[in-house]
């Protein structure tokens, strides 16, 4: 029988009567990580890996009904054993695996395959049927491994430092920001995070990730020279706001995997664009899908007719799920302007 | 290759001309000439050939790739450029080819050209696995013709004088004609062009034209006129004629004649080359061939608007069909023949004569034309007026006349180069467009910067007024200029809700948005389903304030005709 099937609130798992990442209000919801398109508010019960409580909680309110299980921690609900597989996304993401009847299915929420220091990596479940994303399911998305981009970053920092201009990144405020913070050399010079980055460093920082320490923007004097030389981690939807002219001659780059294409570089119209995406590439997916060893693949949010055409000329058994999910990766998407959303 | 790849990168990267001017300057400082040659050519807007067949060039990219046919054709979908999707999915290799610019270009790619398929198929693998993805990239847009980038010819002219230490109008007379299709560039012409100044710099001139000057558009009410140029009568005023701007240089018994673009067009009008008996040698004239009907025997005044038996330009269409013939027929000379339109006198008795003011050029112009006395050779009248008013007066017969405005030279003015203002500046001064409310029926995925956004789109207006009780929409043009980036991504999520059927990258969509829909010029046309065509169409604003019953019928474009 199926473990999963998709109803107009989301993913619903039948024997178990849960959703998995709803996007209406539900009873029971199953959420794969804290993004906003994935874990909504308005439900009466939340369960999430461990590591997410943090994230969720300041982001969905500290009173929500939140149960967790930790990595691999087993779950009987309704006779389906639930239990949550790191999914390498972000902090606290996981897969979730199903098991009913001898059948085994896995909701892989968003992931990534490249361990990147800032949560657990990603680890391929077997299972028999696979509900896979598929944000860059296209072969032309291939990323460099990371050290690459991040060498880069730092390139392209040391340039403006030199040049005495703040060097303002815009980035996803929940994960990929830590992600760079992680990565970077710190040693260049200070950096300072908008308030709706500040708040999620301190969480990372709590649960033990080594972040460099980080300065909120918002205590800077305007004309303080050490601006010059700093780099900025803010939100997208800063770089339309008054907020960033603060920075004066500053240069100014964005981090996602779509900044892999010339086009979309342009009309982000940035100096710099970077290619560091939190999801899985064309190769991490297929790669992810066939570590599995599933025979049947569900698809959703990203390339969905692509990857079930691909799949299927593969000889596996692929269909499609529309769901609600957004693109964390990136501008149009809503994401917490501020900190007091998140206070 | 590769540092004109990295070149090619830093020039994309940036919209800020310094950026754009520092990075050239560099570039040429380390790259050797015959490299630079290249490089001078490419950015400066010239393009061989295409190389390879574009149809064959993505066959052998996508086995090469591996991918399945409509896997490479999602992804062509997703980027919206050729050479930009085969750079991303074609195996990532190290970068080892340590030939130059000159070496791919002169070894490696023109020899392709007609080669072929099996030879393609060996060469062009082994090619691609020598570059990285940039390169690549560069390659690919090489050998497609379709290389482009964001610097025009004044900065390249720039970085040139810049780091040779030269004049900026000294390399830009020198880059004439440089990107044209008879010129091979080399160590040699490169080196030519950064060459210290030589007492013989003119000599060597050949038959090269001088850089073109331009016009900057005039968009102010007449009121503001006198305030913002002073009494009209400081000014020259003339039609501006709905041509192709053109040089006729006259040197060494021998004619040339230069389009805008820099491009020899001689062999393109030879009506006009008994010029080469009535010029004298040393002469430069610029000015505007557009085709002409001519008077009936007998009649000679020029440009008398009352008499419908006058001469007069014919549409630029016209003009238009005349050029996209491979072989020019004794019909389609007969039927359309030009004349040139002409407004100054650029070199007179082998002189230099830009640095004279426009008044005296023009003069002497006069004086020329009517020694040459050759009825192809026509001087572009000087219009007069009592002030700007009566000018304004006069400019609304613009349309009736098939001119597309006035131009507004200050008699005083020198000659600048391109779209230089420290010399004098020229005035376009042009009637408003027609305009229509028109109806987004379909949409297209744009490419290149617009990739993936629907930015291409094609309106239509009804057949038939509101009253009507059946009426359908007529596809009449199509646009993709003129909304912001903001108002694009709009209509962008808006076509993606509304389509209602998709044939590969259109999409049709449920009519429900009205714009302003502007144009140059408008004509009648057997090849669209409107019966009509229209010049230089743009969005002129999106009408929000619209629905798409209030839009205009054909009734309205057909009065527009008239
Ligand atoms: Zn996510
Ligand atoms: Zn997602």
């Amino acid at each position: 029988m199926d473990l999963v099937i998709a109803r107009p609130e989301g993913l619903y798992c039948p024997p178990g009567d849960f959703y998995i990442d709803p996007w209406r209000p539900v009873e029971r919801s199953v959420i794969t990580h804290a993004h906003s398109d994935h874990a909504r508010r308005g439900n009466q019960h939340y369960l999430a890996a461990a590591p997410s409580a943090g994230i969720l909680r300041a982001r969905l309110g500290q009173d929500i009904n939140l149960q967790t299980l930790r990595y691999g921690e087993q779950l009987l609900h309704h006779g389906v054993t639930l239990s949550f597989h790191p999914a390498g996304h972000v902090l606290g993401s996981a897969q979730v695996r199903l098991e009913y009847g001898g059948e085994v299915w896995v909701a892989s929420g968003d992931y990534k395959t490249e361990a990147d220091g800032t949560c657990a990596p990603f680890e391929p479940v077997r299972c028999h049927t696979f509900i896979t994303e598929s944000t860059f399911g296209l072969p032309i998305y291939r990323w460099q491994p990371q050290t690459q981009v991040f060498a880069e970053i730092n390139q392209w920092w040391r340039a403006n430092a030199d040049a005495e201009k703040t060097s303002v990144l815009f980035c996803y405020s929940f994960g990929k920001a830590q992600r760079i913070l992680h990565g970077i050399d710190a040693s260049l010079g200070p950096i300072l995070a908008h308030g709706a980055v500040e708040p999620i460093n301190r969480i990372y920082r709590e649960s033990g990730i080594y972040l460099p320490p980080t300065v909120y923007a918002g205590e800077v004097k305007k004309h303080d020279p050490m601006m010059r030389k700093a780099l900025v981690l803010a939100p997208p939807s800063a770089g339309a706001s008054p907020w960033v002219r603060r920075f004066g001659d500053y240069s100014d780059g964005f981090a996602s995997g779509w900044m892999r294409l010339r086009g979309t570089r342009r009309r982000r119209g940035v100096d710099r664009g970077f290619v560091l995406s939190d999801h899985a590439d064309w190769p991490g997916l297929l790669w992810a899908i066939e570590q599995t060893g599933a025979e049947r693949v569900i698809v959703t949010h990203g390339s969905i007719g692509v990857l079930v055409r691909h799949l299927r000329e593969q000889g596996l058994d692929a269909m499609g799920f529309s769901t609600e999910y957004g693109d964390d990766e990136d501008t149009t998407v809503l994401e917490p302007e501020s900190a007091e959303v998140l206070a | 290759m590769k540092a004109f790849a990295d070149l090619y990168a830093e020039l994309d990267a940036t919209t800020s001309s310094n950026a754009k001017l520092t990075a050239m300057q560099n570039y040429f400082a380390q790259a050797a000439p015959e490299d630079a040659a290249w490089a001078v050519y490419f950015l400066s807007g010239g393009r061989p050939r295409q190389l390879v067949p574009v149809r064959m060039l993505r066959e052998m990219a996508t086995a090469f790739s591996g991918l399945s046919p409509w896997l490479f054709e999602e992804s062509y979908q997703a980027v919206g450029d050729l050479a930009e999707t085969i750079s991303l999915v074609l195996p990532e290799t190290q970068h080892t080819s340590t030939d130059g610019l000159a070496v791919w270009i002169e070894d490696k790619l023109l020899p392709l050209r007609n080669a072929p398929p099996l030879t393609l198929a060996e060469c062009l693998p082994a090619l691609w696995a020598q570059l990285d993805r940039q390169s690549l990239m560069l390659c690919i847009k090489l050998i497609t013709g379709s290389f482009r980038v964001g610097v025009s010819k004044l900065l390249v002219t720039r970085a040139l004088a810049a780091m040779a230490g030269l004049d900026s109008k000294r390399v830009a007379q020198r880059l004439v004609g440089y990107t044209d299709l008879s010129n091979r560039p080399s160590a040699a012409s490169y080196l030519k062009l950064i060459a210290p100044e030589s007492p013989n710099e003119h000599a060597q001139r050949g038959g090269q034209p001088y850089p073109f000057f331009l016009a900057h558009a005039l968009s102010h009410p007449v009121e503001q006129f006198e305030a913002l140029l002073g009494p009209a009568s400081q000014w020259q005023v003339e039609w501006k004629w709905d041509g192709i701007r053109a040089q006729v240089v006259k040197r060494d018994g021998r004619l040339w004649i230069w389009s805008r673009g820099e491009e020899l067009v001689t062999e393109r009008f030879p009506e006009l080359e008994s010029l080469v008996h009535g010029l004298p040698d040393g002469t430069v004239i610029d000015g505007e061939i557009v085709a002409w009907k001519a008077a009936p025997p007998g009649t000679v005044d020029a440009f008398d608007t009352q008499s419908p038996s006058s001469p007069s330009v014919q549409p630029f269409a016209l003009l238009q069909q005349r050029i996209g013939r491979k072989m020019l027929s004794k019909k389609i000379l007969d039927e359309v023949p030009v004349v040139i339109q002409a407004y100054d006198l650029l070199e007179w008795q082998g002189e230099d004569w830009r640095n004279q003011t426009q008044a005296t050029r023009r003069t002497q112009l006069e004086q020329l034309i009517k020694t040459c006395a050759n009825p192809v050779l026509l001087s572009s009248p000087v219009l007069t007026g009592e002030d700007w008013f009566d000018l304004a007066r006069q400019r609304e017969a613009s349309r009736k006349l098939g001119v597309e405005g006035m131009m507004l030279k200050a008699r005083e003015a020198l000659y600048g180069v391109g779209r230089t203002k420290d010399m004098g500046v020229w005035w376009k001064w042009k009637v408003d467009p027609f305009s229509v409310d028109a109806v987004l029926i379909y949409a297209q995925q744009g490419h290149g910067r617009r990739a993936s956004l629907y930015t291409d789109y094609t309106f239509a207006v009804w057949d038939g007024p509101p009253s009507a009780r059946e009426r359908t929409l007529v596809p009449f043009a199509k646009a993709y200029s003129g909304l912001t980036d903001d108002e694009m991504r709009q209509v962008d999520s808006i076509v993606r809700k509304t389509t209602v059927e998709k044939f590969g990258p259109v999409s049709s969509v449920k009519p429900t948005l009205v714009f302003e829909l502007g144009f140059e010029g408008i004509a009648l046309s057997k090849r669209h389903k409107s019966g009509i065509a229209v010049r230089f169409p743009r969005m002129l604003r999106w009408r929000q304030d619209k629905s798409v019953e209030d839009a205009d019928s054909l009734a309205t474009l057909q009065d527009l005709l008239a």
